[in-house]
């Protein structure tokens, strides 16, 4: 027999958790990154005509007094100086905005105007309020779904490990400190969606192989036999997906970067977490339950 | 019998990829280009009440006719004005050159004036209580005004001085209409011939109150992206496509060979048929909406890999090729549908409940999905069944089992 991953069930939780773990600590002390889409604010992404600092740039925005906002390079190396900068203010009005951008033209020189972005806080409440019930909705409709066509118990391991790999990416998010904007909450449901597709996948050949099977093979060997059948299919599929994310996340644009990151994660998290975590969540709950009702039974002929 | 059957399958492949290079570009390129790859600007306003004025349905229709003005008279080529929910205006401006110019403009509050032939201003919006379109007494169509009580005294007297005279009507400061003067008219209410259809009548009326009861506007959002960054994320998100496509044909040749080759032509067929449905779909090509392309890429592949894989098995198992693959298309169809559905129950709430670009991601994402299972699960397999019924490849390896 080939390695028992439901034998070793109780490993893969533990690494899981030592996975996701850091990431909730970060969570709760240092929070995330919020975009301006979420929080409210005006994002100025400029192109100088020479490489600038972030202390040059802080030093022009004192006159507004702006020097607390965040202003960043856009670079991924660790470089001091870069002429694309990201400068993210609180909401400023149509005039303040003008008046701060002529302000930088004096101090820094020339530059282009990439992107200006301003959005309220309005605005960004309703982004949070619209992700969190997309999120819920998804879930519901993918419960009432799988428990249609298989059962509840494993609609409710599906979308515990759809919960790990969000957790997971989350965590990253938070110890990274990686901004968390609009596009987050596509990469979000997309990497729900990837994960309940892998799990169900898993799930399809268990419900296939309890129907054909013989009495005398146990249910972890029905379990463990399923995962390995699909084993190849689990690693070519993430293979192509993860393929096709990373030339978004190298070769695609500075904007589609933090989605194509968060994608990254989460679907490596979301095969590991539909081969190594969700079948062995519904096992468990079933021989828990089978458990119980001999110990019922056993009670009740005492 | 061979033969014919080879020659069908060489036909059909040559006839996809002769396809595929002659019309992915033209294709791709004729899809409309969200704002995030063409550069403009993107606005959201917000009617908000003032002491003279509440919002209501009327307020929010005239906002919106004057921005539609006030956006026609900077001549871009294809701006979206778009209410959305009860209060909320969307203006989308393509390759606008000055974006806060326009974004001041658009935000201003409307003035209305009405001046003399000399040109001096003598009444403003304020004096002016209403105005409507109705049918007048020889069944033309006419725009009926009525004034304040401090509006019909002014009124009173410019009618008084300018008979047989123009007087001018402006709005931001753009003549909307210069009628003749018939006669003095102290009642408060006049009358503005001259439209032409009933419909006109009612837009100049639709102006001139939305000069006379200016509801404020703010603006909510706003997000403006540069021609060169549009450039090139254009750019990048082609190169970022190609690596990806070639990354999966090569694995998929690597480890599918024959069966792998077939997929790859389905794939590109998907490519095709998804760029088509997006255009007849006249969806907007989004940043996001290509790396939904991309991800639903390498997404389509898992249907033929799952078919693959169960084709395997079932050779092993010791079936022959023709058995053993068609066992793995009716075996695999089972899990392709059911792995598929939950994915487009994420697509579809993404969809109704995104906004923007995210909608544009859901979009790519859902079509992605439903052409993907037609492709793999009819396509590939018409291919295949093709290419065992020559009897040229007796050898399983060479299908990549």
């Amino acid at each position: 027999m080939k390695f028992d991953i439901v034998g070793k069930r109780y490993w893969f939780f533990l690494l899981s958790a030592i996975v996701i773990i850091p990431g909730l600590i970060s969570i709760a002390t240092q929070g995330f990154n919020l975009g301006i889409d979420f929080t409210g604010g005006t994002l100025l992404d400029l192109k100088f005509s020479r490489p600038v600092t972030v202390t040059e740039v802080r030093e022009a925005l004192k006159e507004h007094q702006l020097e607390n906002s965040t202003i960043q390079l856009a670079v991924s190396e660790q470089v001091e100086s870069s002429p694309n900068v990201f400068i993210r203010t609180h909401v400023l009005s149509d005039d303040e905005r003008i008046a701060v951008l002529e302000g930088v033209e004096k101090s820094l020189g020339s530059f282009e105007t990439l992107r200006v972005e301003k959005v309220g806080a309005v605005i960004g409440e309703e982004l949070t309020k619209n992700a969190i019930f997309a999120l819920l909705i998804s879930w519901v409709l993918m419960i009432a779904y799988i428990s249609y066509r298989f059962e509840f118990k494993f609609a409710v391991s599906g979308i515990i490990a759809i919960a790990h790999d969000l957790l997971l990416v989350l965590g990253v998010f938070s110890l990274l400190h990686k901004e968390i904007d609009g596009s987050f909450v596509a990469a979000m449901l997309t990497i729900a969606g990837y994960s309940i597709n892998d799990t169900i996948v898993i799930f399809d050949r268990i419900r296939e192989n309890l129907k054909a099977q013989p009495k005398s093979e146990t249910l972890a060997h029905v379990v463990n036999h399923s995962i390995w059948q699909t084993m190849t299919r689990s690693i070519y599929t993430v293979l192509t997906v993860l393929f096709a994310t990373a030339a978004l996340y190298f070769f695609g644009g500075e904007t589609t970067k933090n989605f194509s990151f968060a994608l990254l994660i989460g679907i490596a998290s979301g095969a590991y977490s539909s081969i190594f975590n969700a079948s062995q969540i519904w096992f468990t709950w079933k021989e828990y339950e089978q458990r119980q009702r001999i110990a019922m039974k056993t009670g009740g002929s005492k | 019998m061979r033969r014919g059957n080879l020659t069908k399958f060489l036909v059909t492949v040559i006839a996809i990829i002769a396809v595929f290079g002659y019309y992915i570009l033209p294709l791709a390129t004729s899809i409309k280009q969200g704002l995030d790859l063409q550069g403009g600007t993107h606005v959201v306003l917000e009617a908000v009440d003032t002491p003279e004025a509440k919002v209501d349905e009327d307020a929010v229709q005239r906002v919106v006719k004057i921005i539609e003005k006030r956006v026609n008279e900077i001549g871009l080529t294809e701006p979206i004005i778009q209410r959305q929910g009860e209060r909320r205006i969307i203006v989308e401006l393509p390759g606008i050159k000055e974006p806060e110019k326009a974004i001041q403009m658009l935000g201003k509050t409307a003035l209305l004036e009405f001046q003399d032939e000399s040109g001096t201003t003598v009444m403003t919006g304020k004096d002016l209580k209403d105005a409507k379109a109705e049918i007048g007494q020889n069944k033309n169509s006419v725009v009926a005004l009525e004034f304040s009580s401090d509006g019909a005294k002014l009124f009173g007297d410019l009618t008084a001085k300018n008979v047989g005279k123009h007087i001018s009507i402006l709005l931001d400061k753009k003549v909307l209409t210069s009628p003749v003067v018939n006669e003095p008219i102290p009642s408060g209410k006049a009358i503005i011939t001259g439209s032409r259809t009933i419909e006109e009548a009612q837009e100049l009326a639709i102006l001139l109150r939305s000069g006379s009861l200016p509801v404020k506007v703010e603006v909510l959002e706003m997000r403006t992206v540069g021609p060169s960054l549009g450039q090139d994320s254009k750019e990048k998100s082609k190169v970022a496509f190609s690596i990806g496509i070639a990354a999966i044909i090569i694995f998929m040749l690597l480890f599918y060979r024959l069966s792998g080759f077939v997929a790859t032509i389905s794939l590109l067929l998907y490519v095709l048929l998804l760029l088509l449905g997006l255009k007849m779909l006249n969806a907007t090509l989004t940043l996001p909406g290509i790396a939904g392309i991309i991800l639903s890429i390498g997404m389509a592949v898992d249907a033929n890999v799952l078919i693959f894989e169960r084709f395997k098995e079932e050779h092993r198992a010791g079936k022959t090729l023709r058995a053993a693959m068609d066992a793995g298309f009716s075996r695999a169809f089972a899990t392709i549908f059911d792995s598929n559905i939950t994915t487009l129950i994420s697509a579809a709430v993404l969809f109704f409940l995104g906004a923007g670009p995210i909608k544009g991601f859901a979009i790519t994402l859902g079509l992605g999905i439903v052409l993907s299972m037609f492709t793999a699960i009819t396509i590939t397999k018409f291919m295949l069944r093709m290419l065992m019924h020559t009897n040229v490849f007796k050898n399983g390896k060479i299908f990549g089992a």
